[in-house]
């Protein structure tokens, strides 16, 4: 049984039930409704769940209970509790606001940070979108949330709002140098920036996963990390926010449900960030462990439906990874002070461009010094990811089309495929 | 279903381009920029040219107008500063507006579609499929990257010297039916394509000329930076 849970699989299979009353569109538009509420759901969903940790981490690192009342034990429903609570408030304007572009900026944000989860894979093939520049459109979409920010920032008619506002578009415009230059290093050792695809590439033992693959991606995760956190405009680079000097930065003038929407938001593209670093570097959907996940395999191949358990089972994996990265976020942001701006602006482009671009030259020479040293492109013999083997693909398919023997280009393409054997 | 969604983004982009024009706020303006060219990366999409969307997401979108609103902030005097167009001004873009449109309406309605796609599927042109698959949908990063190191996947068919004849010759079947100057124009694309695939067999692709530009961007990005930087540092002992 071949995976439903991908729109195009989705597609086929309604297709393959042959439902006569159903329009021609229907498949189309009924994978389309499946695919938006289960992503809806993981969108809102661990966001809520990551403001109620928020809030007992920090009470915890600052020794106090946090919520404790709300949904019984451990304050659970907090979440949910303020959410109500911020539906029930009035949807303010300030008289001296642009109100259209005021009240729009919220939406602008959640649909920026809800689109990029189209492309995310959450299990083996299990993509709204498969794409095979999947990382390249997640990136770009997620680009478009300053905009909002930005938008509220200067629409709000308030000097605390275009403070962070401007504060916001300078950090994300600088630090998404790092985070894209980051971001390829992964899709350098895969020789794809299909996002499923990447994830797949790490299955076996937890060094074949892209942090321990060799020096380089190992210090790039960091960098990525780092910057992640910048463009999420978490602390310590919450400039945009920044309590103590723009009371609240480009959310000053908002209340109620543009205000959650917000933060809803934020929480979500923490979410989003942390899973592309999973996806990216540490494995995806596999434990890390080969025999672990070489059983879970079998039980798929063995019995009914289980195609479907093992990819939960790899969902569930993937979740917990990401959970754990937020909560670092979140640890991270509960003990460091805030920079000052220049300091952020500083850490951006003399330290984090310059050690982004060391590291992009560093994964790209290195499995070539290791041909011309060692003879193969892995440090260890028999472990880790062959690095370039994907590479020469599409030279491999030109030949099938015209097997030449005078085809220049596409033998010096394959030379260091061949210089490994 | 296509023609639906097509309908959507395309009203959309001509809707946020007129707020583009008739909006005076500044910001409002970008705003609407902003939509129409999201629109565009939309119809980018539908067409299965993923790459070009995201590009245009990611620069358009995300850098150029972004960057756009930045400027903005920085330079507006007042809160919202206001564009009022002279009339004159308005006269002079509605005529060169007027003049574009005079010249892309019977561009686009002087192509003979049909006749086009029939040409180019007898010369062997693979029309962009419409379907969407797991692997990749569109697909286009990997022949666009194979495109850079010199290997044309999507023209690698039409380089086999005995099916390039036999497409010339179903071109002369064809050609019959069709006017002579259409004939011409299909012998000159394919022999055009011909050429070139035999062309990057020897050369390294476009991977030298792109890296050219970027080279060439980045030191008219420092340039930039640094007469910013100058400017600044004239004024400095004045004030």
């Amino acid at each position: 049984m071949t995976p439903v849970l991908a729109a195009s699989t989705l597609t086929d299979w309604i297709d393959a039930q042959g439902i006569s009353w159903l329009p021609e569109w229907g498949p189309v538009v009924l994978a389309a409704v499946v695919h938006v509420i289960l992503l809806l759901t993981f969108f809102g969903l661990p966001a809520g769940i990551f403001i109620w940790a928020e809030r007992k981490v920090s009470a915890r690192i600052q020794d106090r209970l946090g919520p404790t009342r709300v949904g019984g034990r451990f304050g659970w429903l907090q979440s949910l509790a303020d959410g109500v609570k911020l539906l029930q408030k009035e949807d303010l304007a300030p008289a001296d606001s642009d109100k259209f572009l005021f009240r729009l900026a919220p939406y602008i944000v959640i649909v920026a940070a809800f689109c990029a989860f189209m492309f995310l894979p959450f299990s083996n093939g299990w993509t709204a979108v498969a794409m095979d520049c999947g990382l390249f459109v997640a990136l770009a979409v997620l680009s478009l949330e300053v905009l909002g920010v930005v938008i509220a920032g200067y629409s709000s008619g308030s000097k605390w709002s275009l403070f962070g506002g401007m504060r916001e578009a300078a950090q994300m415009v600088s630090y998404e140098v790092p985070l894209g230059l980051t971001a390829v290093i992964p899709v350098v050792v895969a020789g794809t920036m299909n996002l499923n695809d990447i994830g797949n590439m790490q299955q076996g033992m937890i060094w074949n996963w892209f942090v321990f693959q060799n020096p380089f991606t190992f210090l790039a995760f960091f960098v990525f990390f780092v910057a992640t956190l910048a463009s999420n405009k978490r602390a310590p680079f919450d400039l945009a926010e920044a309590e103590s000097e723009l009371v609240a930065g480009f959310i000053t003038e908002y209340s109620g449900f543009r205000w959650s929407l917000f933060f809803l938001g934020e929480y979500a593209a923490m979410f989003f960030v942390s899973a592309l670093g999973v996806v990216l570097f540490l494995g995806g959907w596999w434990t890390g462990i080969a025999p672990l996940d070489n059983w879970f395999v079998s039980i798929g191949e063995s019995c009914w439906m289980g195609d479907y358990i093992v990819r939960v089972i790899g969902m569930k994996i993937f979740l917990v990874k990401s959970a754990i990265l937020v909560c670092v976020q979140i640890w991270v942001r509960w003990t460091l002070p805030r920079l000052r701006i220049d300091q952020v602006m500083t850490t951006c482009l003399k330290y984090l461009v310059p050690i982004a671009c060391f590291l992009f030259l560093g994964v790209v020479l290195y499995p070539l010094i290791l041909v011309t040293v060692l003879g193969r492109t892995t440090l260890l013999p028999g472990s880790g990811v062959a690095m370039g083997e994907r590479v020469p693909v599409p030279v491999v398919e030109a030949h099938d089309f015209h097997p030449e023997p005078g085809d220049v280009a596409a033998e010096t393409v394959a030379a260091p495929q061949e210089e490994e054997h | 279903m296509e023609s639906l969604l097509f309908t959507i983004y395309a009203l959309a982009t001509c809707g946020a381009a007129l707020g583009v024009v008739l909006s005076q706020n500044v910001a409002r303006m970008a705003f609407w920029l902003v939509v129409s060219l999201g629109c565009v990366a939309g119809l980018f999409f539908m067409l299965n040219a993923d790459f070009v969307g995201a590009t245009q997401l990611l620069i358009y979108v995300g850098g150029t107008v972004v960057l756009l609103i930045f400027g903005v902030m920085l330079t507006a005097s007042g809160p919202f500063n206001t564009i009022k167009s002279e009339p004159a001004e308005m006269i002079q873009a509605g005529v060169i507006g007027i003049a574009l449109l005079a010249i892309l309406i019977p561009t686009v309605t002087s192509v003979d579609w049909v006749g086009n796609r029939d040409t180019l599927s007898h010369a062997g042109v693979k029309s962009p499929s419409g379907e969407f698959n797991q692997q990749g949908e569109g697909g286009t990063s990997r022949h666009i990257g194979a495109a850079l190191l010199g290997v044309r996947v999507d023209q690698a068919d039409a380089s086999a010297p005995s099916e390039a004849h036999e497409h010339h010759e179903a071109d002369h079947d064809h050609g019959h039916e069709h006017a002579h100057g259409e004939e011409a124009h299909s012998h000159a694309a394919h022999d055009h394509a011909h050429a070139q695939v035999s062309e990057t067999n020897q050369a390294s692709g476009y991977l030298l000329p792109f890296e050219i530009i970027s080279v060439h961007l980045l030191v008219v990005l420092i340039g930039a930076s640094y007469l910013a930087r100058a400017k600044r540092r004239v004024e400095q002992p004045t004030s």
